[in-house]
């Protein structure tokens, strides 16, 4: 099964419907609670950063019997240093975004510990991509 | 403890109405958004300072049943209406943040916190 959404650059309001929907299809295909919160933190996170950072992006997530595919891509700014990027506390978020309480550099980290296969793949000036896999 | 008791005993004011009778044990207070989706549990009452719908999006996403908003801040409009759509009490008092964790941890902490 394969979804896909796309996502909006700075659209902060409609920030978490695509991964609630993947949550409820979870949940109704009757996916262990544990992999559902982890998939959910992955995807909330990936699709903050694409409305926090760039002009657009898609989720694409494909379930199948054994393991939940996540990919998370988008057209923006890119990142310079994933390694310093993938650092606890460190974060490019404007300052409107730390307002609202994101950009606290946790969001990569957040990925990285409920994911067990995490790609990052990003050109500076063009944009990011994300792969994600969660083992069921 | 049922939420309806804690919204009595802390004196809460109730913006959304929603899970009343949810038994309650637990709660998690932070204003930074991915320590909450990274690291509070399901069922917990969420206590921040933050106001705006993104707190809806989180609290549905992390089955957290209720927000209490501290210090008097005045939610958005759009977190109402997200709320009452599904189903998420928010509270608001205008006790700090130290007060108001430090009063539910006296009412709950017969229970079985869980760390």
């Amino acid at each position: 099964m394969q979804y896909e959404f796309q996502i909006e650059g700075g659209n902060f309001s409609g920030a978490g419907e695509s991964t609630s929907v993947i949550k409820k299809t979870l949940k109704q295909l009757g996916i262990d609670s544990t992999i559902i919160k982890r998939v959910v933190i992955a995807l909330f996170e990936a699709e903050i950063n694409v409305v926090a950072h760039a002009y657009n992006g898609k989720m694409i997530v494909e379930i199948f019997e054994d393991q939940i595919k996540m990919i998370v891509e988008d057209n923006g700014p890119g990142i310079e240093n994933i390694e310093l990027a993938m650092q606890e506390g460190y974060s490019t978020a404007s300052e409107k975004v730390r307002e609202m309480g994101f950009g606290a550099g946790m969001g990569l980290p957040n990925i990285k510990k409920n994911t067990d296969v995490l790609n990052i793949q990003s050109t500076p000036g063009v944009g990011t991509k994300l792969e994600m896999i969660v083992y069921i | 403890m049922k939420l309806k008791e804690i919204i009595e005993k802390l004196n809460l004011i109730v913006i959304v109405e929603a899970n009343s009778d949810r038994e309650i044990s637990d709660a998690y207070a932070s204003d930074l958004l991915s320590d909450v989706m990274g690291n509070a549990r399901e069922g917990q009452i969420w206590i921040t300072m933050q106001t705006h719908k993104n707190l809806g999006a989180i609290a549905s996403l992390k089955d957290l049943p209720a927000i209490i908003i501290i210090g008097n801040n005045i939610p958005s409009s759009d977190l109402i209406d997200y709320a009452k759509e599904n189903s998420i009490a928010i509270l608001s008092t205008n006790s700090t943040c130290y007060q108001t964790c430090g009063r539910l941890w006296n009412l709950l902490k017969n229970n079985d916190i869980q760390s």
